[in-house]
């Protein structure tokens, strides 16, 4: 999609009223034309005043990523101190052979709340997190795109968070593994396993929230002239892991969406007895959980990027070989999850093609350490605290990466498997991969953030105690794994020769802990009485080191214009320029945060983007989702249909209220005699983009539930059933109509619209509704006979229509919201990023309507 | 009589199997399969520490040793060299060795299957010798005659398990409502533990069995013994504990042939005195702990189906752990 260039044909005749006007790109005469210093002053006193952070109470309703990003990323930190405490209670009951320190129960629900809380409240978070807080200075950007996205996201997060962490105090944890296999998960008794499912669909939301606007933030608001093959590589990294969320995650959520229709509605997905299948959730499951570790490591290795070519004071050796190997290691990543399923019986010719295909990945995982190496080469180096943290992590991840080599041999796997040697390879990846990396961004990005310094002393005292204990804490598991102790025991008999194995583990966790705690002292110590950092301190190359110091809201002072890879070190002037507001988007005349919108490819200037402020409403919005999503967890429904209608509201409301607002003019002067339209809607605008990404997410999770229908048709001999009923043919065929009509009237009512008709385009939105609703209905009566409890078959189709009847539901209340907006006068012809968002909704609903008819009423002949 | 918790983990402790190193253990190879997969890895560990050293010692060398700008053209040809030459050509030989072992593990067995059905948290186990029409059962120990390949057809009851003898090689899933396959074959008599691998809820750590390779002869000899009923016990403990294991209606559960208890929820204890562990590898099979696991079942494996008959005295436990362990 990020080929996809915006085409002047889409916008239709008014795209050229709106076309930027004025020179560009700008010459050099017109940057050295100096700004008068009165000017300078008065502007910067009107950024600052629509750049201002809330004070006070009112702090918590702040949007912009600087406070966000910062929130987000000390969230993300407590949830892995805790999760990090659970690994120690988990070590001190395995010191000792035949330990009764912690019950079975306890430990089960403490390993299993360690794996998931480190995964998706701290791994994933904790990139989006810092994505959030660096990523719009790296592109010179004010904001991310949609910043109020990025404050639900985090409440939400927090909510979730919360939720999940804090089952373990009620002893109601989920405890079946952070994979959550079934039918152990689903015959789970207690909430445990519905927390887990509903908390962290939740998180995962939030988390592909993030990742939409991460996306979108990368292609369209970096500064004019950062051509894509001129961005830092952290843009491309945020790129290539928003990318792999975004299909990653999906088939975790539709696994979800079936799990808990089991384990509320007793569907028997994954139920053998009722011709369900548990291997569907592991495929579901690990689609998801390998991609989800590069999702994990990528980011890191970013960090890295950005690190090591300030220590090396040279730009990146092998820029490009980076980005197609990140993108490699991407796409690869989604062809290697079987690898996680060695031992359950899959055919040889199954388990070689994986076996090759994971050992695949090593090769642009290579190249880009290479690349640093490379880099280190010729450069004059000059090491800094970042950059030990950076080898060390580099030495920890090389042997995990190793032992990942040995893994992926299919014969070797059945022995090491499930067993420690598994455990220690997988934290080698992640500490090594991960941790590392992101605590050297931390001592990186501490003074970009903070404006002051840590400690070097103490930062080498953190470093040295958690890599010696992590080496001396993981590395005999390896031993202790391939001595035959399995994962997940919570006590082992004496005299296996696992015993000082594992003494000497868990002695050296706490050795870990030291270190953390050091770290942690570091990072909260207070610094009031520090000095200040002067600008730049690692004299870096890349523009979110431009930042003024003592810091200032508004993030850029005026955008730049770009011309180099490293703009601080080979665009002369370039910061004083910024300073004096020489460049783009230097004032604030009209009050408003406004930030630059470019194109895709080679960052045109196209748009001024008029941004959110301080709000509340996010957070209505997050507490009633989070309640939508945490009573089913009790099996209570009609409160949680509640929340989630006020939600919906909530969301309609801050949508109504702040969002493609018609503009009070059109085109506003952005300086250097460019000229930029305020309003765009369409493939120009951001709102399109963030629509088009979403819905590739959405559809990748309607096409794994579809994948579970097929899945079962290939895999079980009695799909379907031979006395099975199927779904009323005609009613099928009714809701495929009515849905191809809805989708025709939304489609027509973008048109008409555009073209003034305004009578008929109410009309098309006015009918579109009810012709939705017929189809949902039709939908739902086409299966009503069947029974979801009595087999998978008729659960499978059961679940395809309640995707479909949610969607629709959501499509009727975008038809008619559109129609709203048209009679309240917020949707004019010219002003219609509405109703153009929501027939790009409806192209990707429509589709997987009509996919879903094709399944239920075409799949019973098929079959049969 | 009520043990506290770390009473009882003294008792389990004093009662657990005798200890011997590396008989769990996938580097102590007691079969071809495991002997092929242990070179595996002695191959693949010493390729791995090589490859480790000179990557990190080009980083140390970098960045430490020489800080000064190096030529450009000897970094290029390093991302080259390093990271596609050399892994595509590594990567090729592991795989196309470590790929031709795979075959190997799945040969067909020499005519014995035994059929291993994962229950929470213990195995019922079936001997099916070549062309037999009804299997020998047992359970939660595997015996098995050396030097010849045992196939083991393996499912479960409700949880997804794991069955795997590291010494004897490597381990295969086991699912409810579909049977997997894998085969061993011992080449030295010995006993090996086995454990399962898959977590399996809250006891996963108690599920365990030791499998015990024999001579062919002393194995059919075996087998044939396994494949009678019961002989009761003699001795007036015994015989009180035959009466016990009546009146507290274990029979509802467990089954002992050529005696009218035929229950088929819990192990079959024919010749549980034969075996030598009980409670799934949980504790040695003395006449103690029968007594202690008869009495504790809650605390040495907890969430377990077995309810603790505390209410026994000490003497009622000693007869039923009499009878139980006269039952060779």
């Amino acid at each position: 999609m990020s080929r996809r260039d915006d085409s002047p044909a889409a916008a239709g005749e008014h795209a050229d009223e709106r076309a930027p006007r004025g020179p560009y790109p700008p010459t050099e005469a017109m940057l050295a034309e100096p700004v008068p210093p009165e000017l300078q002053a008065a502007q910067a006193e009107r950024l600052r005043k629509a750049w201002e952070t809330p004070k006070g109470w009112r702090y918590w309703s702040a949007v912009n990523n600087s406070e966000v990003g910062v929130w987000y990323s000390l969230t993300a930190f407590c949830f892995m101190l805790l999760a990090g405490l659970m690994a120690l209670m988990i070590r001190v009951q395995l010191a000792v052979p035949e330990n009764d320190a912690i019950s079975a129960d306890l430990f089960n629900q403490l390993f299993t709340m360690h794996g998931s809380a480190m995964m998706f409240l701290f791994a994933v978070p904790i990139f989006e997190a810092i994505s959030i807080l660096i990523l719009p200075a790296m592109l010179g950007a004010r904001d991310m795109p949609f910043p109020r996205l990025s404050a639900y996201g985090y409440w939400s997060f927090l909510i979730g968070g919360i939720f999940v962490m804090g089952s373990i105090l009620f002893d109601v944890a989920p405890r079946a593994g952070w994979f959550m296999y079934p039918p152990l998960a689903t015959e789970e008794k207690g909430p445990g396993s519905d927390i887990w499912l509903l908390g962290l669909s939740f998180i995962e939301i939030a988390s592909i929230a993030a990742a939409v606007e991460l996306i979108v933030g990368t292609l369209k608001c970096r500064p004019p002239g950062m051509r894509v093959n001129i961005m830092p590589l952290y843009a491309w990294y945020v790129m290539v892991v928003g990318g792999m969320i975004l299909f990653a995650f999906p088939p975790l959520i539709a696994g979800d969406f079936l799990f808990e229709l089991e384990r509320s509605f007793d569907w028997p997905f994954f139920d053998p007895t009722r011709g369900g299948d548990p291997m569907l959730w592991q495929h579901l499951f690990w689609i998801f959980g390998h991609p989800e570790v590069y999702i994990v490591f990528l980011p890191s290795i970013a960090i890295a990027a950005m690190i090591v070519p300030t220590v090396a004071r040279r730009p990146i050796v092998g820029y490009s070989w980076i980005v197609l190997s990140a993108v490699g290691t991407g796409f690869l990543s989604f062809g290697l999850w079987v690898h996680h399923m060695f031992t359950t019986g899959l055919p040889n010719i199954s388990l070689g093609f994986f076996s090759a295909a994971s050992e695949a990945v090593v090769i642009p995982t290579g190249i880009q350490l290479f690349a640093f190496a490379a880099t280190l080469m010729v450069g004059r180096v000059r090491v800094n605290l970042p950059m030990l943290w950076i080898a060390g992590g580099l030495a920890i991840f090389t042997a995990g990466g190793l032992t990942g080599v040995m893994l992926a041999i299919a014969p070797f796997d059945f022995q090491a498997h499930d067993s420690y040697f598994v455990v220690a390879h997988l934290h080698y990846t992640l500490f090594g991969g991960m941790v590392f990396p992101v605590i050297a961004g931390v001592y990186y990005f501490y003074p970009f953030i903070a404006k002051k310094r840590l400690s070097d002393r103490l930062g080498k005292w953190a470093f040295w105690l958690i890599f010696v204990g992590f080496n001396l804490t993981f590395l005999p598991m390896h031993l202790t794994g391939l001595l035959g102790m399995p994962r997940r025991i919570y006590a082992y008999p004496a005299g296996l020769g696992w015993d000082w194995l594992n003494l000497l583990s868990s002695t050296a966790a706490f050795v870990i802990a030291a270190g953390f705690a050091v770290f942690l002292v570091d990072l909260l110590r207070p610094k009031s009485r520090q000095p200040q950092i002067a600008r730049n301190p690692w004299e870096a190359g890349t523009l979110e080191w431009s930042h003024d110091v003592p810091e200032e809201a508004w993030g850029a002072r005026s955008v730049p214009y770009i011309t180099k890879r490293y703009p601080l070190w080979d665009q002369p002037k370039l910061v004083e320029r910024m300073d004096a507001g020489r460049y783009y988007l230097g004032d604030a005349e009209e009050g408003f945060r406004e930030t630059m919108i470019t194109s895709v490819i080679d960052a045109r200037p196209l748009q001024v983007q008029r941004v959110t402020g301080p709000t509340w409403k996010t957070h209505g919005a997050a507490i009633f989702t989070g309640g939508a999503f945490i009573f089913p967890t009790f099996h209570i429904y009609w409160p949680a249909i509640l929340c989630g209608a006020i939600a919906v509201g909530f969301i309609i409301w801050w949508l109504w209220s702040d969002t493609a607002r018609p503009p009070e003019k059109e085109m506003k002067d952005v300086g250097l005699g460019l000229s930029l339209p305020t309003y765009a809607s369409g493939p120009k605008s951001v709102g399109w983009w963030a629509m088009w990404i979403t819905m590739l997410g959405d559809a990748t999770a309607f096409a794994s539930v579809i994948f579970g229908f097929f899945f079962y048709w290939t895999a079980s001999p009695d799909f379907p059933p031979p006395e099975a009923l199927d779904p009323v043919a005609w009613l099928v065929g009714l809701a495929a109509a009515a849905m191809a009509l809805a989708w025709a009237l939304t489609r027509a009512a973008r048109s008409l619209n555009r073209a003034g008709r305004l009578a008929a385009a109410r009309g098309a939105l006015a009918v579109a509704p009810a012709a939705t609703l017929l189809g949902a209905g039709a939908l739902i009566f086409s299966v009503l006979h069947m029974s979801p409890t009595a087999h998978v078959y008729p659960a499978i189709m059961w679940a395809i229509m309640v995707w479909v009847v949610v969607h629709s539901g959501v499509g009727a209340i975008m038809q008619l919201y559109c129609l709203a907006g048209s009679l309240a006068g917020k949707m004019t012809p010219r002003f219609d990023a509405d109703i153009w968002n929501v027939a790009l909704f409806w192209h990707f609903h429509a589709l997987s309507a009509l996919v879903a008819c094709a399944v239920l009423g075409l799949a019973p002949m098929v079959l049969t | 009589m009520r043990l506290t918790g770390a009473a009882t983990a003294a008792a389990a402790a004093a009662l657990s199997l005798a200890g011997c190193a590396g008989r769990q253990s996938a580097l102590s190879p007691g079969g071809a399969d495991a002997a092929a997969l242990g070179t595996l890895f002695w191959v693949m560990l010493g390729g791995a520490v090589l490859l480790w050293l000179a990557m990190n010692g080009m980083f140390f060398y970098v960045t430490r040793v020489n800080a000064s700008a190096m030529p450009r053209r000897l970094a290029n040809g390093m991302v080259i060299g390093g990271g596609i030459v050399l892994p595509t050509i590594l990567l090729g030989a592991l795989l196309g060795w470590g790929l031709s072992i795979l075959p190997d593990q799945r040969q067909p067995d020499d005519g014995l299957t035994i059929r291993v059905h994962g229950e929470q948290w213990w195995w019922r186990v079936e001997y099916w010798p070549e062309g037999a029409a009804a299997p020998v059962v047992s359970a939660n120990e595997i015996r098995l005659p050396v030097g010849e390949r045992v196939g083991f057809r393996l499912d479960s009851d409700q949880v997804i398990h794991s069955f795997w003898i590291p010494s004897l090689g490597g381990k295969m899933d086991m699912f409810p409502g579909r049977e997997t396959y894998v085969s061993l074959e011992a080449e030295a008599p010995g006993v090996y533990r086995g454990q399962c691998a898959e977590f399996c809820g809250e006891s996963h750590a108690w599920m365990a069995f030791e499998a015990v390779a024999m001579p062919p002869d002393a194995f059919d000899a075996w087998l044939d013994a396994e494949a009678g009923a019961a002989a009761a016990p003699e001795g007036g403990a015994a015989e009180r504990g035959a009466a016990l294991f009546a009146r507290e209606g274990c029979g509802a559960c467990h089954a002992i042939r050529g005696t009218g208890h035929v229950g088929q929820v819990g192990p079959d204890l024919t010749h549980v005195g034969g075996r030598r562990s009980i409670g799934a590898g949980r504790l040695a099979a003395t006449p103690e702990a029968f007594a202690a696991w008869i009495t504790h079942t809650d605390s040495l494996k907890p969430g377990v189906r077995m309810p603790s008959y505390d209410h026994l005295s000490d003497a009622d436990a000693a007869a039923l752990a009499a009878y139980l362990a006269g039952l060779t």
